[in-house]
């Protein structure tokens, strides 16, 4: 049994890249994932992904920030320490809304950065995740689970055939952590 | 994407829709007839103002998105660009109604408690409060007259009109021109014109929104609220626009408008709703913390029980509707809901200049219900017929619905977001 874990697909044209996807998906061969070095439009839906759910994230960190700073004012200004300030009820609302406003934009903001560190397995120090080092530069890569995707020349033929300029049939998942 | 799309067809202004606006058009006659006949010409005035104000303002919308969407090189708005083309081209018309409107109230006059007064204005433009010894004398309007006097008023708000409606004929003259002769030449014109365009209506539209709106309450001012028309301007322009493109596209025309048109749409109301209610709010913030008396009345007298409801309805309509709506991609990329928000927003807006202008010269009357009377909507119904008239026989006149040799064309057809 070969020791291969991924077979990359490496294209040097997004356009040949996406017939190359066509042409797995034809012949029903299972896509892992594609990297590339830039967004492109429509790939999504081609793969099937499913929409990222950062939106909901992010609107549940604005809920939470803005939730914190109203309390947390309410307790300052309201229950624990009232002060008159010009003459205005303790429980002035409108004197709330901009840090509420401000708290809201920075909890979303920072648990957006958070939340996109975790799903993407990045945080600072850490080797990042990366199949193909060229997949930052200048290839678009097609990677195939091997695993029970045989035979292998399959899908090498496959691959050739639809102008990968490179394939790779690599014994581990990340080269990054060498 | 469809395969083919007719770039050469010309839009019929015809059917249902033309009836319709007519009958509009018809139904806002007789209702500013039965006004003045029925001694509510103060109200009828008031009205004419507002929803002159309103078409003046979606109609500036409308150059000031062209004028933006060539400033900044977009592409995604290339093959919507002749609706507020036609926006453009009614300007004018819009402007000589407000102009005869603001004319017509400042010179014809009735008498108050002994003082003559004018039907529009008459917080600086009744001639007693300048002049001394007449009991209702008031020193900080006479102190304003170098501002705030009849011809200086009217040939600032003529001037404004004039030079955004030249504004709106070049570009809309320049894309015509494109499309007969091709090349870059008029984009590069039309980029030259956008840029010295959104430096003059920016510095000027808050000077148009003092004197229109804000000199109603003479002794009242408040440096946000130039910003907060503008606001409330770009949001209701884009409803109207993507109401007109909806409404277009259910009649077989601009047959390229993708989901991500309307999305981008639904993402500018989303967004300009939310920084109408900002600037709505650091209007009311700075009065309500400094809470100096002559700064309050403005707010006390939208805070009497007979315009609270109406109040709140205005931030409810105009800031959580939109918010919560509009938040997620899924209503921002179906058409009924986008529809169902263009509507409810052109509304709210209408509300929003309500509130500006009724509680200082209307004032309160004995319910919160029966400070609307037929008036408001018959009005309002008349002048939406006379813009949809007007706007879409602008449109009518165009060879084509698209401007075919815009050089961002491509991109706009195969915007994906």
């Amino acid at each position: 049994m070969s020791s291969t874990k991924f077979i990359l697909g490496l294209f040097d044209d997004p356009d040949v890249m996406m017939h190359g996807i066509d042409k797995l998906q034809k012949n029903s061969v299972p896509i892992y994932d594609v990297y590339t070095p830039m967004p492109i439009h429509g790939i999504e839906a081609k793969l099937g992904i499913k929409p990222s759910r950062l939106g909901f994230a992010a609107f549940m960190f604005g809920c939470l920030g803005g939730t914190t700073i109203f309390s947390l004012v309410y307790y300052f200004l309201v229950h624990d320490w009232p002060m008159n300030i010009g003459g205005k009820p303790a429980f002035a609302v409108p004197d709330f809304i901009p840090v509420t406003f401000e708290w809201t934009v920075l909890f979303t903001a920072f648990g957006m950065t958070i939340t996109f560190f975790f799903a993407t397995h990045l945080f600072p120090g850490r080797a990042p995740r990366v199949m193909d080092f060229r997949a930052t530069d200048d290839r678009f890569v097609i990677a195939i689970d091997a695993k029970g995707n045989i035979p292998h020349e399959d899908i090498t033929n496959i691959l050739k055939e639809a102008g990968a300029v490179e394939i790779k049939h690599n014994d581990r998942k990340y080269v990054s952590y060498e | 994407m469809k395969t083919h799309n007719s770039f050469d067809e010309q839009y019929q202004f015809t059917g249902k829709l033309k009836t319709g606006s007519l009958i509009a058009i018809v139904i806002g006659v007789i209702t500013i007839i039965a006004g003045f006949l029925t001694n509510h010409a103060e109200q009828t005035f008031d009205n004419l103002l507002l929803v002159g104000y309103y078409f003046t303002c979606v109609c500036a919308a409308g150059v000031m998105f062209c004028a933006i969407q060539y400033a900044a090189q977009a592409g995604w708005s290339a093959s919507i660009l002749r609706v507020p083309q036609a926006f453009g081209r009614v300007l004018p018309i819009a402007g000589v109604i407000l102009l005869i409107i603001i004319i017509a109230g400042l010179s014809m006059t009735h008498t108050v408690d002994g003082h003559v007064q004018p039907y529009l204005y008459a917080r600086w433009a009744t001639p007693d409060l300048h002049i001394k010894g007449s009991g209702i004398y008031d020193h900080v309007i006479a102190g304003k007259e170098g501002y705030l006097n009849k011809p200086y008023f009217i040939s600032r708000i003529a001037a404004m009109i004039i030079c955004y409606s030249i504004f709106g004929y070049l570009l809309s003259k320049y894309s015509n021109t494109e499309d007969d002769l091709g090349g870059m030449k008029f984009y590069n014109k039309s980029f030259t014109i956008s840029a010295v365009f959104l430096v003059l209506f920016g510095f000027s539209i808050p000077v148009f929104a003092f004197d229109t709106i804000m000199s109603l309450e003479a002794r009242w001012f408040s440096t946000m609220f130039g910003w907060y028309n503008l606001a409330g301007l770009w949001v209701s322009g884009i409803a109207v626009m993507a109401l007109i493109i909806l409404t277009l596209r259910k009649q077989g025309y601009m047959s390229w408008i993708t989901t991500d048109h309307i999305h981008n749409l639904g993402l500018f109301m989303f967004a300009f709703s939310i920084f109408w209610t900002y600037t709505w709010f650091a209007q009311f913030l700075l009065t309500y913390y400094a809470n100096i008396p002559e700064e309050s009345a403005y707010f006390f007298r939208r805070w009497e029980p007979q315009f609270m409801p109406w109040f709140w309805l205005n931030i409810i309509i105009n800031f959580a509707t939109p918010l919560l709506v509009l938040m997620s991609r899924d209503s921002k990329r179906y058409e009924g809901t986008i529809k169902v928000m263009c509507i409810i927003l052109i509304i709210g807006h209408w509300l929003d200049y309500w509130q500006m202008i009724m509680p200082g010269t209307i004032g309160p009357k004995e319910h919160w219900y029966t400070e609307f009377s037929l008036l408001e909507p018959g009005i309002f119904i008349g002048f939406a017929g006379l813009f949809t008239f007007c706007v879409m026989t602008a449109l009518s006149k165009y060879k084509s619905l698209i401007p075919k040799k815009h050089p961002f064309l491509e991109e706009s057809l195969h915007h994906h977001i």
